[in-house]
C-alpha cells in the first residue's frame, strides 16, 4: 500500500462568476522515502491539489468528489479532529513565501516551539531544546541566539531554512513544498535543495515538491506530474518526462526552456494563452493552443493511458501513433483505485 | 578597468551610487548600493547583468539612466558625457527601462493607449491626435499586440500582456538602449519564452542594445552576448557569456555557475555544486577587503585586507579577485 493514494480528486472553488474547477480527476501514488515533483503552467491547481491533501482550501473551495488515503486511512470526510492530527503530524507544508507564513510580531524561538508543542506531548524545556536542534539541523548558526530574533532580522534565505525546520519538527512522513525556493537566490537555493534532499535522506520522509523550476525537478524528483487545467497530462519518471515526453504541452513546455544550447537561436515557446478554468474547451483542455491537435482532440477528452510501465499520459497523439504501430493499449478507470499505477 | 572601444554606446566609468540610511535618531550611513562599477556596452550588443539579490542591479541600472544622480562616477553616451541638464534630457530619449512586475508597473486606470502613449505626451512626440494614435497602433502591431486592445485597461491583460504594453511603451520614443530590469521574471515558462523572443527580434529589427538584468542565470546565457556578474555592490566578473558560463574565474561565479538547476536529469545529478554555506552581507556591513570573503571557499587572509582590484585575466575577461592566477 502507497503511503498516499489519491484518486480522482476534483476541487472547486464556488465564486459569484461561477464554479472553478480547479481540480478536475487528479489521482497519484506516493511511495514513501520517494520525491515526487508536481509541475504544470500558472494556475494549473498544483497548489489547490496540496490544499486539498491538508484541507486548508479557502473558505470558498470545496472538495467535490475524490478520495485521498493516508495510510490506508480516508481524509475526505473524516473531520478536522482528524485532520488537526494529520497536519504537522504526518504531513507539513512549505509555503512559497516565508514571511507570509511566519508570524512578525513572535520571536523564531517561539514559533518553533508553538509548532512543536502543539502536536507532541513536550515540556517547554524540550521544545526548546528541539527547537535548537532544528535550527541546527538546517544550518542557522548560533541558534540559542536566533531562537530570541525575530523573522524580520533574518535573511530569505534563511526563513526558508526555519520555515522547513518548523516544517520538520515533527518528523512528518510527507512534506509538501509549495515553491520552496522559487523567491531565493541561485546560491541560497542551492544550499535549500541541498539540505531538503539530505534531510529526506536522512529522516526517509516523501516529499512532493511542487515547483515551475524544470531544473529543480530534474534535480531532486524521482516521479514528476505534469498538471494542465487542473488535470494531470502526463506521469512518470523523470527521466521518462524529460527524455521521452508523450503529451503535446509537456513536449511544448521542454520545447520553451532556454537552456545552454538555445544561446544565438529563437526559442520555440508554446503559443496562445493560458485557460480559463470557467469556460473550459470541450475535448482535450491544451487542444487551442497544440500545434499538432487533431479533430478528435477537439471533441473528446483523452483518458490517461500507459506508455509503459513508468510513464502514463493523456494526449491522443499517442493512439495515433499507438494505431499506427500497436504499441500501447487504452486503460480503462478503475473505481476502486490502483488506476495510477506509473 | 575593461578596455573602451570606440564602439561602446554606453559606457560607464567607476560609477558610484551611496543611499543615506537612519541608523539611529541622528546618525546615517551610507549604503554604498554600487560602488566603483566600470564597463561599456557596444551598439547592438546584451549585455546580461546578474548577481544575488540586493547587490545592486537595478541601482546600476537606473543610476546608468540618470533616475538617480550618481554619487560618483561617468556616464558616456556614444563617447559623450551625460552630466548637464540637456545632456541628460536628450540622453532620455534614446535610453529607456522596462520593468520587472509587469503588474505594479503599469497604472490600472489608464488605457493601453495612454499608457503607451505618455512618454510620446512628454517629449511632444506628434502633430496632431491622429499621428499620436497611428504611432500607438504602430508600436502595439510591433510587440504583437491587437488593436483592438488600445482602448482596454492593463487590468485585463494577461502577465504576458501587460509585458509587452510595457515594452511598447519603452519603443515609443525610437530608443538605441533599454535597461531591462527583470523582464520575464514574473512571467510562466511558456509565455517567457514568447518575450524572449520579442526581445531578440525587435534588437534584430530596431539594432537595439540592451542592459539585460536577471536572475535566471539560463535565461541571460540565452540572450546575452557578455555577461557581468556583481556582489555587494562591486562587480566581481564580465566576460563574453559562453565563456563565463564554461569557465568562470571569480569563486563566486564558479559557484553561481554550479548551482544552475540543469533541466536535464542526467545532467543534474552528475553536476557537481559548490554550495556556498553563510548568507550574503547587509551592504550597510560590508566585509573589508574582497567583498566575498565571508562566504568564499579560497579566502586567505590577505583577502580581508585589500580590495582586489577588477581586471583582465584572459583576453576580454576581467576579474576581481586576489588568487585568480593560483586557482585556475
Ligand atoms: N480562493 C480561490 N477562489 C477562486 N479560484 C481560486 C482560488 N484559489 C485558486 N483558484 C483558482 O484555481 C486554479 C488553480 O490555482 P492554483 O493556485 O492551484 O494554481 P498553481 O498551479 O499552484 O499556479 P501557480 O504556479 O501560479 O502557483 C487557478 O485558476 C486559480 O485562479
Ligand atoms: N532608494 C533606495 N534607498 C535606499 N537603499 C536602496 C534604495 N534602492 C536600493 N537600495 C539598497 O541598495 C541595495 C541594492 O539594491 P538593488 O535594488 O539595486 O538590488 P538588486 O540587485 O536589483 O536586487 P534584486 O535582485 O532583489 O532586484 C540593496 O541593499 C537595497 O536595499
Ligand atoms: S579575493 Fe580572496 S576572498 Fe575574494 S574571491 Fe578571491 S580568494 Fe575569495
Ligand atoms: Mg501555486
Ligand atoms: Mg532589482
Amino acid at each position: 500500500m502507497a503511503l498516499l493514494e489519491v484518486n480522482n480528486l476534483h476541487t472547486s472553488f464556488f465564486t459569484p462568476a461561477g464554479e472553478v474547477r480547479a481540480v478536475n480527476g487528479v489521482s497519484f501514488q506516493l511511495e514513501r522515502g520517494k520525491v515526487l515533483g508536481i509541475v504544470g503552467e500558472s494556475g494549473s491547481g498544483k497548489s489547490v491539489t496540496a490544499y486539498s491533501i491538508m484541507q486548508i482550501l479557502a473558505s470558498t473551495g470545496r472538495i467535490v468528489e475524490g478520495s485521498i488515503k493516508l495510510d490506508g486511512q480516508e481524509l475526505v470526510n473524516a473531520g478536522e479532529k482528524v485532520m488537526k492530527q494529520v497536519r504537522g503530524n504526518k504531513i507539513s507544508i512549505i509555503f512559497q513565501d516565508p514571511m507570509t507564513s511566519l508570524n512578525p510580531t513572535y520571536t523564531i524561538g517561539h514559533q518553533l516551539m508553538e509548532a512543536i508543542t502543539l502536536h507532541t506531548e513536550r515540556s517547554k524545556k524540550q521544545a526548546w531544546d528541539r527547537a535548537v536542534e532544528m535550527l541546527r539541523l538546517v544550518n542557522v548558526n548560533e541558534p540559542e541566539k536566533r531562537m530570541k530574533q525575530y523573522p524580520f532580522e533574518f535573511s530569505g534565505g534563511m526563513r526558508q531554512r526555519v520555515m522547513i525546520a518548523m516544517a520538520l519538527a515533527c518528523e512528518p512522513d510527507i512534506l509538501i513544498a509549495d515553491e520552496p525556493t522559487t523567491a531565493l537566490d541561485v546560491t541560497i537555493q542551492a544550499q535549500i535543495l541541498e539540505l531538503m534532499k539530505s534531510l529526506q535522506e536522512e529522516l526517509g520522509m516523501a516529499i512532493i515538491m511542487i515547483t515551475h523550476d524544470l531544473g529543480v525537478v530534474a534535480q531532486l524528483c524521482d516521479e514528476v506530474i505534469v498538471m494542465y487545467a487542473g488535470s494531470i497530462c502526463e506521469q512518470g519518471t523523470a527521466e521518462e518526462i524529460f527524455y521521452n515526453p508523450r503529451h503535446e504541452y509537456t513536449k511544448g513546455l521542454m520545447r520553451s526552456i532556454p537552456t545552454a544550447d538555445t544561446a544565438g537561436t529563437r526559442l520555440q515557446p508554446i503559443t496562445g494563452t493560458p485557460i480559463d478554468l470557467l469556460n473550459m474547451p470541450k475535448g482535450c483542455p491544451f487542444a487551442p493552443r497544440c500545434d499538432n491537435a487533431m479533430k478528435i482532440c477537439l471533441t473528446r477528452r483523452c483518458e490517461r493511458m500507459k506508455i509503459n510501465d513508468d510513464h502514463m499520459a493523456a494526449c491522443w497523439m499517442n493512439v495515433k501513433a499507438g494505431a499506427e504501430d500497436g504499441s500501447i493499449q487504452l486503460e480503462h478507470e478503475d473505481p476502486e483505485g490502483g488506476e495510477a499505477d506509473a | 578597468m575593461p578596455e573602451i572601444t570606440e564602439k561602446s554606446l554606453i559606457e560607464v566609468r567607476h560609477l558610484k551610487q551611496y543611499f543615506s540610511i537612519n541608523v539611529g535618531m541622528f546618525k546615517s550611513k551610507p549604503l554604498k548600493a554600487v560602488d566603483d562599477v566600470s564597463f561599456a556596452i557596444r551598439k547592438g550588443e546584451t549585455l546580461g547583468l546578474v548577481g544575488e539579490s540586493g547587490c545592486g542591479k537595478t541601482t546600476v541600472g537606473r543610476t546608468l539612466l540618470h533616475l538617480y544622480k550618481p554619487t560618483g562616477g561617468e556616464i558616456l553616451y556614444n563617447g559623450q558625457p551625460v552630466q548637464t541638464r540637456e545632456e541628460i534630457n536628450a540622453f532620455r530619449k534614446k535610453a529607456t527601462m522596462v520593468f520587472q512586475d509587469p503588474y505594479s508597473s503599469l497604472n490600472p486606470r489608464m488605457t493601453v493607449s495612454d499608457i503607451i502613449g505618455e512618454p510620446l505626451d512628454i517629449h511632444k512626440m506628434y502633430g496632431s491626435k491622429a499621428e499620436r494614435q497611428e504611432r500607438i497602433l504602430e508600436l502595439m502591431d510591433k510587440v504583437g499586440l491587437n488593436s483592438e486592445h488600445a482602448a482596454r485597461y492593463a487590468h485585463e491583460f494577461s502577465g504576458g500582456q501587460r509585458q509587452r504594453i510595457g515594452i511598447a511603451r519603452a519603443l515609443a520614443l525610437d530608443p538605441e538602449f533599454i535597461v531591462c530590469d527583470e523582464p520575464v521574471s514574473a512571467l510562466d515558462v511558456s509565455i517567457q519564452a514568447q518575450v524572449i523572443n520579442m526581445f531578440d527580434e525587435l534588437q534584430d529589427q530596431l539594432e537595439l542594445t540592451y542592459l539585460f538584468i536577471a536572475h535566471d542565470i539560463l535565461v541571460v546565457r540565452h540572450i546575452s552576448d557578455r555577461i557581468a556578474v556583481m556582489y555587494l555592490g562591486k562587480m566581481v566578473e564580465l566576460a563574453d557569456a559562453k565563456e563565463i558560463y564554461e569557465h568562470p574565474l571569480h569563486p563566486y561565479t564558479k559557484s553561481l555557475m554550479s548551482a544552475v538547476p540543469q533541466p536535464d536529469p542526467r545532467i543534474a545529478r552528475a553536476n557537481k555544486r559548490i554550495v556556498l554555506s553563510g548568507d550574503i552581507p547587509s551592504p550597510l556591513n560590508a566585509p573589508s577587503g574582497c567583498p566575498f570573503r565571508t562566504r568564499c571557499p579560497h579566502a586567505t587572509e590577505a583577502c580581508a585586507e585589500a580590495m582586489p582590484e577588477f581586471k583582465e585575466a584572459a583576453p576580454g575577461h576581467f576579474a576581481a579577485c586576489h588568487r585568480i592566477a593560483e586557482l585556475n
